[in-house]
């Protein structure tokens, strides 16, 4: 039977993935003085379970680099070894280069034989104290040296198992069924040992054997059928007709019983047929390398399919409803609609929620960063991660991981002091940064905080007029001071480091997170530390919107940006020449957005203010009052990229098919916001 | 056919051992750790278990010695998938009843083989 092992690859390397993760996170978090023994113990399994694998499916590459990995773990779980900070970066380089080796079997590329070389070496100098080369991770012959001795005529064997051999699932049986499959069996019994029959127990064995094996037989292939029960039984194997004959067992009343062969009927398929090879067959299949799979908790598939057994049920209950239809069943017909209504928006819910990850798949990456960019700049900053459970749709997710790094690397870049610094700033020595991830309404808010010295705001002025991004007698508000460094061709440090400043500034940071949905906003203060938070919307693909009527138009405005809406009256209204129209709200003095003027719409209703519904909507920060004919119904919109489509349109951030087939399209209010300034 | 209990955290050997043993008409049951098998052994009775060593939660050597204090596991053939390096491991898996060990890596062929060996 041959069995084709690519099959299992994909899953081998989405566990050894995940495993490299686990391993990186604990050896991280070993804490030199006081090590975990279970925290060694799962990086050891870790390791383990890749070796294993690696093995069976044939990389070997990856084996036997695990192997002395696994080694030197293992003497750390035993204590044989002491836990070091060499070793933890020995072994973090290890984790690197074993990622390095899986991705390249993954997409068929050779691996980089001379980078693996040099981890391996710097592990056995790690594991061994000495040069690797002495030391050739040759695997030692098994136990058996003389197992290759052939004999021409056959073997004697005494076989006599211990009373509770059987306990262990071995069954003397099926060891005389082997010997018997290798050549002829002549079995002779003792029963000498058997007690009497009320003393008997039936789940011991008393039984012994005289056996002698005719053929020509490697005495290794004898070997191993007693491989398992060495211990439970006492064993002597002699070359047939070899003079001593002093080990066999106590020769007494014996009864006789030849039982040739006779287990061969019981099994005739135990030959010692050739193994199929299995090899890894990298070479043919392709690679699933653009499949992009999701790990989802089986609790989140069972929700699932209660909900479409429900819906089952409600369909089959509708369609009773149907079949003849009068109209006193109208209630059941109406009871039945409002279920349909309420479990096909439970399947959506839960269908979503399987596309929801713990933002822990990005902040994971974080430690290592910290922990190796720190080293490199002589910095001490502590990390501290909350919210990692906090759910984000999968590919907010995916896009987050890249801006977030760089802003991480900027806080410890820029942000975080040396340490000689902070304290003559009467500041802790280590510095602390913080990622923290929440919910706040319909977002997500991820805040990447650092104690450090905080923005300089006459020294980004200076910058901005240095570089010509503004004018000398341009006045900023703070906020805007610090969104200077958001702008193109803007960078503080003094020269670029490979640390950040990459060429890719902030700037693109916040096209990223915008083209997502979001928005980016720093709060700082200088020498006490620096916030930048980003807020994204939860999903890309669903949201809930409130539908308005704009003459024949339909608008949807998401339905967490809206903060309430009203009738106004005339008084009001304030109105400045030349910069449109505010009113007054509880103290407030909010613009208003005409919608059929800034969308132009010809068809609409109402045109002075007191005739239509203005909608007081909050865009990051930033609140003004949309002036429409109606409120409609609100509903959950499934959102379609109108740039995808058509193209970017300034104060609208995609389109929606509406339940009557016609196109809406949604709001983007921040954008609205900025458009109505201009 | 036989019903076997197959236990392994890894899911790419879980389901390598799996598919061998479907494909030779066994029937499979898998299990993730050791809680999750004694779970599954208690539910209904196997034929065969066929364990890693090393997993979270318990690991293979304690599902083994709790296996054998069930009535129902007295005597049923208990295999290990160990590696070379763990000859200790052997040891302590026979003092907990292990029937045998299977030493990996190993292929399909020879998982079969010992399964059937120890089936009859």
């Amino acid at each position: 039977m041959s069995i084709d092992m690519a099959q299992f690859h994909q899953v081998f390397f989405e566990e050894s993935f995940e495993g490299l993760d686990i391993m990186e996170t604990g050896l991280l978090n070993l804490d030199m003085g006081d090590v975990d023994d279970e925290d060694i113990n799962t990086i050891f399994r870790a390791a383990h379970s890749i070796k294993g694998g690696s093995g069976t499916f044939g990389f070997t590459a990856v084996s036997d680099f695990t192997h002395v990995m696994e080694t030197l773990l293992d003497e750390m779980r035993d204590g044989r070894r002491q836990v070091t900070q060499v070793a933890v970066d020995v072994l973090l380089g290890s984790v690197d280069c074993l990622k390095e080796m899986l991705t390249a079997i993954q997409d068929e590329q050779e691996i980089d034989v001379e980078s693996v070389n040099k981890y391996q070496q710097a592990l056995e100098v790690e594991l061994n104290g000495t040069d690797a080369s002495s030391t050739e991770n040759t695997v030692e012959p098994s136990d058996e040296q003389t197992s290759q001795q052939v004999n021409a005529k056959g073997w004697m064997v005494a076989f006599s198992p211990h009373a509770d051999m059987l306990k262990t699932g071995n069954d003397p049986v099926r060891m005389l069924r082997e010997l018997s499959s290798l050549g002829e069996l002549t079995t002779t019994v003792d029963f000498q040992g058997v007690p009497d029959f009320y003393e008997l127990d039936p789940e011991e064995c008393h039984l012994s054997w005289s056996l002698e094996l005719v053929g020509d037989i490697v005495i290794s292939d004898v070997n191993e059928i007693f491989d398992w029960v060495e211990d439970e039984c006492d064993l002597a194997i002699q070359p047939l007709g070899s003079p001593t004959e002093e080990q066999a067992p106590p020769s007494s009343p014996v009864a006789e019983a030849t039982i040739e062969k006779a287990a061969e009927v019981a099994n005739p398929s135990v030959e010692n047929k050739k193994t199929t090879k299995v090899k890894a067959e990298t070479s043919k299949k392709p690679a699933a390398k653009g499949s992009s799979s999701i790990r989802v908790d089986t609790s989140k598939i069972d929700t699932l399919i209660n909900m479409v057994g429900e819906l089952v049920i409600t369909q089959s209950m509708l369609s009773l409803v149907g079949e003849h239809f009068e109209m006193n069943k109208l209630d059941q017909l109406k009871s039945g609609l409002s279920q349909l209504e309420r479990h096909t928006r439970e399947l959506q819910e839960s269908v979503m929620n399987i596309r929801m990850l713990p933002i822990s798949f990005v902040f994971s990456r974080f430690p290592r960063l910290v922990h190796d960019l720190s080293s490199k700049l002589d910095k001490k900053i502590e990390l501290v991660l909350v919210g990692e459970h906090t759910e984000v749709d999968k590919t907010v997710v995916e896009l987050l991981s890249d801006p977030l790094v760089h802003l991480v690397r900027n806080s410890l870049d820029h942000g975080v002091e040396m340490p000689a610094d902070r304290v003559a700033a009467g500041k802790p020595e280590t510095g602390t940064i913080t990622l923290e991830a929440y919910h706040r309404g319909g977002n997500i808010v991820i805040e990447v905080k650092d104690d450090g010295k905080g923005l300089n705001k006459e020294m980004l002025r200076a910058k901005a007029i240095e570089k010509g991004l503004i004018g000398e007698e341009t006045i900023l508000t703070d906020k805007q001071t610090y969104e200077l460094i958001f702008m193109a061709g803007f960078s503080t440090a003094a020269e670029l480091s490979d640390i950040s400043g990459r060429g890719v500034g902030m700037d693109v940071v916040r096209r990223n997170i915008q083209s997502l949905g979001g928005n980016i906003e720093i709060i700082s203060e200088l020498g006490v530390g620096t916030t930048i938070a980003i807020h994204l919307p939860l999903t890309l693909a669903i949201m809930d919107g409130q539908s308005i009527a704009v003459g024949d138009e339909r608008f949807i405005v998401p339905l967490g940006a809206i903060i309430e809406s009203i009738n106004i009256k005339e008084s009001m209204v304030n109105r400045v020449a030349g910069r449109g129209e505010t009113f007054r709200l509880r103290d407030e003095y909010l613009p208003i957005i005409r919608m059929h003027e800034i969308f132009g719409v010809k068809t609409v209703q109402a045109t002075k203010l007191t005739e239509g519904l203005v909608v007081v909507v909050d865009g990051q920060g930033m609140r003004c009052g949309l002036f429409v004919d109606d409120l409609l119904g609100q509903q959950q919109v499934v959102i379609k990229s109108l740039e995808a489509n058509y193209r970017k349109v300034e104060g609208v951030s995609g389109a929606t098919i509406l339940g009557d087939g016609s196109v809406a399209l949604i709001l983007d209010i921040p954008g609205l916001v900025r458009l109505s300034n201009q | 056919m036989a019903t076997i209990l197959a236990v392994d955290d890894s899911a790419s050997m879980r389901q390598m051992v799996s598919f061998t043993l479907k494909g030779a008409g066994y029937t499979v049951v898998e299990a993730v750790d050791g809680v999750d098998a004694l779970n599954k052994a208690k539910l209904q009775k196997f034929d065969c278990v066929v364990t890693d060593v090393n997993m979270p939660n318990k690991d293979g050597i304690t599902l083994i010695r709790d296996l054998r204090a069930l009535p129902n596991y007295k005597f049923i053939p208990m295999l290990m998938l160990t590696t070379e390096s763990g000859m200790d491991k052997k040891q302590a898996g026979k003092a907990a009843g292990a029937t045998g060990w299977i030493v990996k890596p190993f292929n399909p062929d020879q998982l079969l083989k010992t399964i059937k060996k120890v089936l009859g």
